[in-house]
């Protein structure tokens, strides 16, 4: 009875309001539930965590310090470790863009059942698992793979394109690509055909307009893939740790070691910590350059 | 348009991109189809046994059956649960419901790999590490953003007359939501059913923090084995896992458009 007056009419009542509220804390209090106990409160203690102090046992004690902070500005690997972390996944970032924009231009151009069967294909890697991908990356990369089959069938060394940073820039752009191809489409849609028709008619040869109307048109997209892209790529671990085969160091692989294998909890918050400043500062980039954008 | 230089470029362009693209998902099925008893390609020979193999793999089977266990109660638990949220935020907005549906997908927003040890240290405290609980709560903080967007979607753009009717007429709010509003959201409630089982189904990077000897899921099993061995064994499970997920989508394609959820 309660939801009555929220349903039919707007509650003027406010003892209907009060009855209102009292269904909206019941129905609400499930999902509130869950959302502290699996990420509030982890995320919480996650943070104070990172202040924790660890004896050289290894041994973990509820005393503040910054100790593990200091260790990861001051020791050379961590700095390494972070700067690793964000060139790659700029690279990463720029290779999927490359690869992943003439698909986004040719769906945005194609439509009826054509586009639905495109649209398709590229929904359906996402929908896969990183495993299955990761694993496909592997059967072709890999010493006995197809590149390196069919390099030595026409006579030419083995590559090495696996457990090194070839393999995973190579593996998680293919990953990355289903995210980067439905940004761009998203951002698309200020690109009109008749403004890309009326260059060609005045004599715009096609690299012009793609340069001086395609791609500034597009620019926001462009901006929201990359955000996207960059943040997964930072933060993606099943396949550097498969294709990188231990040897590649990023700060999503060095976060699960220290928990898993080292069991250095405060160190894999502290990192886990870094990481969320990355995301915040690649947000911020990316505000500003949409201001500038639009 | 269609006539002009730059498309013939463009179109050889993303027919080359789509072969990167699908390449390690079309790669795995010769492989699914191999003789050898480690992963090459081209195989040496050719056979069935992979097949059997996975069956016969006790690990395998019994991460199977928790993974599919799992990925059904968390999706039961995310309708019951997303259903009564997306509907107060929705219809009954109290003061504040914008921040609260800002922190109820928040953790969408946190990369799962800090997801994943936040919980691991939380629940380890309570014991809840390798365990089924645990890792129904775990991936129930991660599909319950996807159910209260989808359903949020489907109630708010619901005609409201249709209900208004319903309840001048003399219907009870419960029959208004039971008879009108919930027959009105089935494609909503299919693909937040289909989102909640994939994503349940497929998650391995919270499942990896969660799992132990004692319990794993299929994502994680598997995982493990890839790091450990190289055979064509995981080829034909990704076939079969390929399949299962292709039928999902296509029944959900049929009754609601699962495109339309991804694609605005």
């Amino acid at each position: 009875m309660s939801a009555a007056p929220a349903i039919a009419t707007p509650a003027p009542v406010s003892e209907a309001r009060r009855s209102g509220l009292a269904l909206v804390v019941l129905l609400i209090a499930p999902i509130a539930l869950v959302n502290a106990l699996g990420f509030l409160v982890p995320v919480l203690n996650l943070a104070r965590m990172s202040f924790y102090e660890v004896e050289p046992t290894g041994a973990m004690r509820e005393v503040y310090t910054l100790a593990t902070w200091l260790t990861v500005f001051q020791d050379t690997f961590y700095a390494e470790l972070i700067l690793n972390s964000i060139t790659v996944s700029l690279g990463i970032t720029l290779l999927t863009l490359v690869c992943s924009y003439p698909i986004a231009l040719y769906l945005h151009r194609s439509s009826g059942t054509w586009r639905t069967i495109l649209l398709v294909l590229v929904i359906s890697p996402l929908l896969t698992s990183a495993v299955v991908r990761t694993y496909g990356w592997i059967a072709i990369l890999s010493e006995s793979g197809l590149v390196n089959n069919a390099l030595s069938a026409i006579g030419i060394a083995p590559l090495r394109l696996m457990f090194n940073k070839t393999g995973v820039v190579i593996g998680l752009t293919e990953i990355l690509m289903p995210y980067m191809i439905l940004a761009l489409l998203a951002g698309f849609g200020r690109l009109d055909p008749r403004v890309e028709e009326a260059a060609s008619t005045l004599g715009a040869p096609p690299f012009t307009i793609f340069r001086r109307i395609i791609l500034p048109l597009t620019l926001p997209g462009i901006a929201l893939g990359c955000l996207l892209c960059f943040v997964l790529a930072v933060s993606s671990f099943i396949t550097p740790k498969l294709l990188g085969g231990g040897r590649v160091f990023l700060l999503a692989t060095e976060i699960y070691d220290q928990a898993i294998v080292t069991l250095h909890w405060p160190l894999a918050a502290t990192l886990s910590i870094l990481v969320l400043v990355i995301f915040g500062g690649a947000l911020v980039l990316y505000t500003r350059a949409l201001r500038a954008i639009m | 348009m269609d006539e002009r230089p730059v498309s013939l470029a463009l179109k050889l362009m993303a027919l080359t991109m789509f072969v990167f693209l699908l390449a390690p998902l079309i790669v795995v099925v010769p492989i699914s189809f191999s003789g050898d008893s480690y992963m090459m390609f081209p195989p040496s020979s050719w056979s069935l046994k992979w097949y059997p193999a996975i069956f016969a793999d006790g690990k395998m089977t019994s991460a199977f059956w928790t993974s599919l266990l799992l990925a059904f109660v968390v999706t039961v638990l995310s309708l019951l649960i997303g259903l009564p949220a997306a509907y107060a935020l929705v219809r009954l907005k109290p003061r504040g419901s914008e921040a609260m549906s800002a922190l109820f997908t928040a953790p969408l927003l946190l990369p799962t790999i800090v997801l994943g040890l936040a919980i691991l240290i939380v629940f380890s405290r309570y014991g809840l590490l390798a365990t089924f609980q645990g890792l129904v709560v775990a991936h129930l903080v991660v599909t319950l953003p996807y159910a209260i967007r989808v359903l949020a979607t489907a109630l708010a753009t619901l005609p409201i007359p249709i209900e208004e009717a319903a309840a001048t007429l003399g219907a009870s709010p419960f029959t208004v939501f039971r008879r009108i509003t919930l027959p009105m959201m089935k494609s909503g409630l299919i693909g937040t059913t289909a989102l909640c089982f994939l994503v349940s189904f497929d998650e391995v990077v919270l499942s990896l923090f969660m799992t132990g000897p004692r319990i794993s899921t299929l994502p994680v099993a598997m995982y493990h084995h890839v790091e450990q061995q190289a055979d064509p064994l995981v080829a034909s499970l990704s076939v079969l896992l390929v399949i299962l997920t292709l039928l999902v989508v296509l029944v959900v394609d049929r009754t609601s458009g699962l495109a339309k959820t991804f694609v605005k």
